[in-house]
């Protein structure tokens, strides 16, 4: 407990200990309630306060002596009416909002006990407006008025509270600190039961609400700058300021304090608040106003003025006015202690200062928003919408009030649709925890319910796809003007080029660009972009294996979108939806892409994704976008009949290993594993013939097509970890992609079949099926096995009958990297891969640590990863 | 009979109680602030008496509400 409360008597520890066991129990029954139970007590409440809204301000000016008795029965009535007409048909009890699209629910749970703190200002009302946020929220409130205004506060709480009991509240949901003291109130603030304090009242109050160590809503003191541009409608302007700074004798807090007016204006401005009541203060006067007014040691407005009459104002300074003065208003030429009356005064006395440009009268705003009010309230005047933008840009305030009175417009519902309030949120400009309109969801604990969501799939492919020996014929029914042929020179050697050549449509200009076979490089992509410019090209057929095809999509992408940023484009992502990096769009298709597969594997001809060596930093970036698809496909098995075995073999099992990664990926649909199981099942039958006997057209066909088949199906669902380590592993050690796979493939899978130390955060997995569907590989291919952990072992095995068939070396030992180079290799190999896009559809988590062991086991060899499977792997098994 | 008087009787008659007073919450649908406090004097005065009450058929909003104003601890609950 702080100092100031240790000289609390034990006795009145006892009565504060009772009102918060009082209240804290009326809280606990509260939970208990309905909204129709809230609702059926609220409404006679909000009419109780209407019926008293007269009496209740006869107290409070009688008790406070400031204010209008009529205003404070009109801002009652606002409390009252205006906040019930704003909360009557909201949710507040249980589940009070649903969007069933993005499956989230929000439901509302009461915040238990509140101490509130209200102001000597406001006095009645506040305490009406809290008590219905309070029922309609289900929560119970000890109200700490001020020392000067409790007696009519205790008697709001009487009337709303006996009312809420008769209709069925909780007993003890509201209660009122008689005789309150600022002891009482620290003591209160800091009970541990009490959940929430709400401090509507002054800097010491709120500061205090938000030492206490509790949620707090402190909502304090202001200083409202106004600007009066030159487009504003001035009669209305003028009727505007005195109404609001009149009402109520300038209590509000949110009521206008200087008005900065442009100086075309100024002189006919105030002579319409001459002419409407208001006194205009000679320098004088201003100076005598200021002198009296304004504690030259706190620099604050001195107490005895807050809610006086302007006349009594002016009698208490000396000054000499009209009996029918409503307002004072005072000349200042700037903002600070030179000037105190530039300071808040809750009464009616205004200043005003004249701008002769724009430029100077926002300055002055700012500088009058600077002085106590940041965070609160400002009002323009202005018909140019320019101006009321830079107002608001310019001048920190929670609400920012246009063509309309200060005090009533913040107040919200009378010349507005803010949300009807008698609590100010002045953000952290003042020192506050909002800048809302303090309301009933302030209120409440809003828990958000948030049902698993299924994000929208895709599978997504090139339009038209040809196969089957001749598929090159397809070509004749694209016209095309000029024709860039982008290839190899070996595939120009040996009479590729001259086929497609002969197929292209009679009319089309041919222009061959030979690159070389290498993967993609900057340099490379613009020669290229050059060639494409030159022929002004209008159709770019890619003859060659992946780099090739990699190139031209690259090319394409710059020669549509030139200003495309290659290396931006390659920045990592987690979710391809929501990566940083935006590719063109709604760009012109200046060139059909054709892409023309030489090789059986990497499936280029219909992925989006493209391969670019950054040889700066000696890396490989991959380009992943739809849009870099291939137009057309062609899948003619008559340019993958010269392939040699070796190619064969690693193209091959590039393939296989998409076909594998697809069809385990988090990413994998029912779309996906139809083509991904096909594209296994060819691979393992057609593989081994290809290889051994390449003129075998049927095995040529049907892997060229399981390549182009898998390709469609990581097109969409993607890769995993094998790629992902074949990719560190190839760039560091120079060996070919299909290959590298190859090493890491047994390993994978067996990684992949086993309970993950971690697994892959993904809502489209309903369950961990990595193992199972392996399993089902297994079965489609016939290999046997009972229990699934058999199954795994068997495509294991067959995976590793496969490689031996192809002559793949067992081990990346077998390949001559010697230990000593592979264990320095390591640390870093297993960051490249954990830095690699791959694994981020891998259904199994990986580790850094899980990566180098990976790395060691395609080191030590196949045949070697399933014959002592670890203890998690055992466990694995022993669950199926 | 209401809850509130069902609390009291079984006040009075904790004396009498050998070891263990059940009482049957499962027709309660609702406590109010006044039965909340006689269910805080109860779980006193069977403290003082080493008497176990058990409390049956609570629905959850009672019992959110007994938690609310740390009861639950203090009575056994079927």
């Amino acid at each position: 407990m702080p100092d100031n409360v240790s000289n609390l008597s034990e006795d009145r520890i006892a009565y504060l200990e009772g009102l918060v066991s009082q209240a804290r129990t009326a809280a606990a029954a509260f939970t208990q309630y309905t909204q129709e139970d809230v609702d059926r007590i609220v409404k006679p409440m909000v009419l109780a306060g209407m019926e008293q809204a007269r009496r209740l301000a006869t107290l409070a000016v009688e008790e406070t002596r400031l204010g209008v008795l009529e205003d404070k029965a009109m801002k009652n009535m606002v409390a009252t009416e205006f906040v019930y007409n704003y909360v009557k048909d909201k949710r507040t009890v249980g589940e009070i909002s649903h969007d069933p699209e993005r499956g989230l629910v929000e439901v509302a749970e009461p915040i238990g006990v509140i101490f509130s703190i209200t102001p000597i200002t406001n006095p009645t009302s506040t305490v009406l407006f809290k008590c219905i946020m309070a029922i309609k929220t289900r929560n119970a409130v000890i109200f700490g008025p001020h020392p000067l205004a409790w007696r009519c506060c205790q008697e709001a709480m009487r009337v709303m509270y006996e009312t809420a009991v008769k209709h069925g509240a909780p007993e003890g949901v509201f209660t009122c600190l008689e005789s309150p003291t600022v002891p009482d109130n620290n003591w209160l603030m800091r009970h541990k039961d009490v959940r929430l304090v709400d401090a509507t009242g002054g800097r010491g109050a709120v500061k205090a609400a938000y030492s206490s160590g509790k949620p707090a809503l402190g909502v304090g003191p202001g200083n409202t700058p106004v600007y009066l541009e030159k487009t504003a409608e001035l009669d209305m302007a003028v009727v505007d300021i005195i109404t609001s700074k009149t009402f109520d004798n300038g209590t509000i807090c949110a009521s206008e304090q200087t008005v900065v007016i442009d100086d075309e204006i100024y002189d006919r401005a105030l002579e319409k608040f001459a002419d409407l009541g208001a006194h205009i203060c000679t320098p004088k006067e201003t100076a005598l106003l200021g002198r009296v007014l304004v504690d030259p040691e706190t620099g604050m407005a001195r107490p005895q003025a807050i809610g006086q009459k302007a006349i009594d104002i002016a009698r208490f300074a000396g000054l000499s006015v009209q009996p029918h003065t409503k307002l004072l208003i005072a000349p200042i030429q700037g903002v600070g202690p030179a000037y105190p009356l530039s300071v808040e005064k809750l009464f009616p006395l205004l200043t005003v200062y004249r701008a002769k440009s724009v430029d100077e009268a926002l300055k002055v705003c700012v500088d009058v928003n600077h002085a106590g009010g940041r965070g609160h309230t400002a009002v323009v005047f202005s018909r140019n919408d320019e101006i009321i933008r830079k107002f608001s840009d310019v001048i920190d305030a929670g609400r920012i009030i246009v063509n309309s009175p200060g005090s009533i417009g913040a107040l919200g519902g009378v010349y507005n649709d803010m949300v009807p309030t008698f609590s100010f949120g002045c953000g952290t400009g003042g020192g506050n925890s909002t800048t809302d309109n303090v309301n009933v969801y302030h209120y409440l604990n809003i828990k958000r319910q948030a049902r698993r969501t299924q994000m929208p799939m895709w599978f997504r492919i090139p339009n038209q796809i040809y196969f089957n020996r001749n598929a090159v014929e397809s070509l004749r029914q694209f016209p095309s003007r000029s024709t860039v042929i982008v290839t190899n020179p070996l595939l120009e050697q040996i009479g590729h080029v001259d086929t497609v050549r002969r197929n292209l449509a009679p009319e089309t200009r041919v222009h061959v660009l030979t690159i070389p076979e290498v993967e993609p490089n900057i340099k490379i992509v613009a020669e290229g972009l050059e060639v494409l410019q030159f022929y002004k090209a209008d159709q770019i057929v890619a003859l060659g294996g992946g780099s090739v095809i990699d190139a031209a999509k690259i090319m394409k992408l710059k020669y549509e979108s030139p200003e495309a940023d290659l290396e931006e484009l390659g920045a990592p992502f987690l979710d391809i939806r929501k990566r940083v990096a935006e590719y063109p769009v709604g760009k012109t298709n200046r060139a059909r892409l054709v892409a023309i597969a030489t090789t059986s594997g990497t499936g280029s001809e219909v992925t989006p994704f493209a391969v670019l060596f950054d040889h700066e930093r000696g890396r490989k970036v991959t380009l992943v976008d739809y849009s870099l698809s291939p137009d057309v496909a062609i899948v003619d098995p008559q340019f993958v009949m010269s392939m040699p075995k070796g190619l064969t073999a690693d193209t091959g099992i590039d393939c296989l290993t998409h076909g594998l990664e697809a069809g385990v990926s988090v990413y994998a649909s029912p779309y996906t594993d139809s083509n991904a199981m096909q594209a296994i099942r060819l691979a393992f039958k057609y593989l081994p013939v290809a290889y051994e006997n390449p003129q075998d057209e049927e095995a040529r066909t049907m892997m060229h097509n399981a390549a182009c088949i898998a390709a469609l199906a990581f097109s969409n669902a993607s890769v995993g970890v094998n790629h992902a380590l074949a990719h560190a592993f190839g760039a560091r050690f120079g060996v070919a992609h299909g290959r590298a796979n190859a090493l890491m493939l047994p390993h994978v899978i067996r990684y992949n079949a086993s309970v993950p130390a971690k697994f892959m955060p993904s809502p489209h997995q309903r369950a961990y099926t990595a193992h199972k569907k392996y399993a089902t590989i297994a079965e489609l291919l016939g290999l046997g096995g009972v229990t699934i952990a058999e199954k795994v072992d068997r495509l294991i095995a067959a995976t590793e009958r496969l490689l031996d068939q192809l002559a793949i070396p067992r081990s990346i030992a077998d390949m001559g990297i010697s230990k000593e180079d592979f264990e320095r290799a390591v640390p870093d190999l297993a960051k490249m891969a954990f830095d690699d896009p791959s694994w981020r559809t891998n259904p199994r988590m990986p580790l850094l640590s899980e990566l180098a062991e990976l790395f060691w086991m395609a080191y030590r060899g196949r045949g070697r990863a399933s014959e002592q499977p670890t203890e998690v792997e055992a466990l694995a098994y022993a669950h199926q | 009979m209401p809850i509130n008087e069902t609390l009291q009787e079984a006040l009075e008659k904790l004396d009498g109680a050998a070891g263990e007073v059940v009482l049957d919450f499962s027709s309660v649908r609702r406590v109010d602030p006044a039965a909340l406090r006689m269910m805080e004097k109860l779980a006193a005065a069977a403290g003082e008496k080493a008497v176990k009450v058990v409390l049956r058929g609570v629905n959850i909003d009672i019992y959110k509400a007994l938690t609310l104003v740390k009861l639950t601890p203090r009575f056994s609950f079927q």
